[in-house]
């Protein structure tokens, strides 16, 4: 159970990371320092409205409407002009992000530790039969599928996922039927972003809210998404669901050793299959 | 890559660092030797970035590999210290040849992924691995030679081993094997079809690179008196990539340029200010969307214009 809340908690932050690579080709390293931004944004709000339910939900859409807003910019501003430039200084962008909100969010909320305590309708326990089990892991494990099977839909019933798939396979081509794609690239890059900023301020709760918090998890979500398949959403759905599990059984067999477990499982997938468990190889792309 | 204009500045660049010692307060000196080792770092990941143009996301680890081995050579072995450092290349260069043969068959994104999985590999394994690692808290209280312990005569150490790498890189760079590095940068397909066989040079040029870290690691091991796990981290890796880019990749000195410019840079906010990382990303943040050649790209840039 802890896992599987663990393993959905992890998804929502590496769905948003596979979706933006999967139509701009870039990894986002910052995109840990998304997730920082939305767990602190929840921190504030709930500071101002204080530990009530509305505030926890409030905490949680501000979260994402704050880095929506900041991820429009730093697209629009600045990533969009290295679309057709070499994927190393794409990557060193994003790096160079991760540096300077990390020192912003320094300045803002200083380098203290905070927490966020469990909103009053998901504290306690519930009583699943076998044993009790703490609402608010039961509330994670749910918000994973639910944000799973509306992406899955919107990405594969609506017109909207029929543009941004067709952006994926083959950009001129969308460009050339009519379609802005710049458009298509903002609006990818923005909700990916939210999603990062969603998973940071449901994942606040569980864990600290501090200026470093950033920089593990994003090593997480990439051994999530080379799992799944650079790309895929059903793959990092499975890869976080997989990395859960080897964090909590792993520590029982492996102890403290069950990190260095995570990161041989990520060398070995991009040994033998560097597309991923679900995502295409280029040949079959093509 | 190598330019007689370079050449000059590489000896001008000597000759100066010679003179250091006699002049500048003991401040500078210890600044130098940190600069050193930052620059034949950087150095090193320009064997793979800049020649054979494999960036790799993951260079710590060699560096981190090499100032364990040194440190645990020396202090839990007693071995001298030239048998120690030269223990502490052939196993960075042993992990390399090993990591190197299983990642130089991915390209672009896959490198860099493969190249940090494995850093994060060592870096895990750094922590982990306390009797010989010593965890969390580091690998402290290095056993080092005692003339070593007088500043001056570490800078002359330090000088020595730096002075020579960069003259047996340079060798490298200028060979007929630096030239076929660069054709595999320029055009892989190209290159195979004159016989060089790619995969094989960038392993060549893999294990140097992860010699020569390593070599730097065994320095700055005893330059701290100690080792600590975040060498081999992510950010690390990011920083000496910063260090390249900023001096300029198409050259041989730039990666020194880079380095100088980043750690001076560092110092001197510091004196100012806590929020070094937010200066560093604004830099490599100009770089990338303005001065994709670095600093020497931008020298060559200006001096045209000047003679006009």
């Amino acid at each position: 159970m802890n896992s599987l809340s663990l393993g959905m908690n992890l998804f929502i932050i590496a769905a948003g990371l596979t979706l933006i690579f999967g139509v701009l080709r870039i990894v986002n390293f910052a995109h840990g320092a998304f997730y920082m931004i939305g767990a602190y944004v929840a921190f504030s709000i709930l500071q101002l409205t204080g530990e009530t339910n509305v505030g926890f939900a409030l905490g949680v859409v501000g979260a994402a409407l704050v880095m929506g807003v900041v991820a429009f910019f730093v697209e629009r501003g600045l990533l969009a002009r290295l679309y057709d430039k070499d994927h190393m200084l794409q990557l060193l962008f994003t790096f160079a992000l991760v540096l300077i909100i990390k020192d912003i969010v320094k300045m803002i909320w200083g380098s203290g530790q905070f927490s966020i305590s469990t909103p009053p309708a998901l504290s306690g326990a519930v009583n699943l039969g076998i044993s009790y089990y703490p609402t608010y892991m039961l509330f994670l494990l749910v918000t994973g599928p639910v944000i799973a099977i509306a992406l899955w839909y919107a990405m594969e019933r609506t017109r909207w996922g029929r543009v941004v798939r067709a952006a994926r396979l083959d950009r001129e081509m969308l460009s050339a039927l009519g379609t802005d794609v710049k458009l298509v690239y903002s609006a990818v890059f923005v909700i990916g972003s939210m999603l990062a900023a969603i998973g940071g301020a449901l994942a606040a709760p569980r864990s600290a809210v501090d200026p470093g918090m950033d920089a593990l998890i994003i090593i997480d979500c990439f051994v999530i998404v080379v799992i799944g398949g650079l790309g895929s959403l059903a793959g990092s759905f499975v890869g976080a669901l997989i990395l859960g599990f080897l964090t909590i059984f792993g520590s029982f067999y492996l102890q403290e050793w069950v990190i260095v477990a995570s990161y041989v499982m990520m060398v070995v997938i991009l040994l033998v299959r560097p597309w991923g468990l679900f995502g295409k190889s280029d040949e079959e792309r093509h | 890559m190598t330019s007689r204009p370079q050449l000059i500045f590489l000896l001008v660049m000597f000759a100066l660092l010679a003179v250091l010692p006699f002049v500048g307060s003991r401040y500078f000196v210890e600044l130098a030797v940190q600069v050193m080792i930052f620059s034949l770092f950087a150095l090193s990941l320009n064997v793979l970035a800049g020649h054979v143009g494999a960036v790799s996301f993951g260079h710590a680890a060699f560096f981190a590999i090499g100032g364990y081995a040194c440190a645990f050579f020396l202090t839990r072995w007693g071995w001298p210290l030239p048998l120690a450092m030269a223990g502490a290349v052939v196993v960075s260069a042993a992990a390399s040849f090993i990591i190197g043969i299983l990642c130089v068959r991915l390209n672009a994104i896959y490198f860099s992924m493969l190249t940090l999985a494995f850093s994060m590999l060592v870096w895990a394994i750094a922590i982990k691995w306390k009797p010989v690692t010593g965890g969390d808290d580091g690998f402290v209280g290095i056993t080092m030679p005692q003339a070593l312990t007088d500043p001056t005569n570490f800078f002359w150490f330090t000088y020595a081993v730096f002075a020579a790498s960069a003259a047996a890189l340079w060798v490298l760079s200028a060979s007929a094997m630096g030239r076929a590095f660069v054709a595999v940068r320029e055009n892989a397909v190209r290159a195979s079809f004159l016989g060089i066989d790619t995969k094989r040079m960038r392993l060549i040029a893999f294990v140097i690179a992860g010699a020569f870290a390593g070599l730097a690691g065994c320095l700055l091991a005893m330059y701290v008196r100690g080792m600590y796990p975040t060498t081999a981290f992510w950010t690390q890796s990011g920083q000496v990539i910063i260090m390249v880019l900023l001096g300029g990749v198409h050259s041989f000195v730039g990666p020194i340029l880079g380095a100088t410019t980043l750690y001076l840079l560092e110092t001197t906010t510091h004196q100012y200010t806590e929020y070094w990382p937010i200066v560093m990303g604004l830099i490599l943040m100009v770089i990338v969307l303005v001065l994709p050649d670095g600093l020497v790209g931008l020298i060559k840039r200006l001096r045209p214009q000047r003679r006009a």
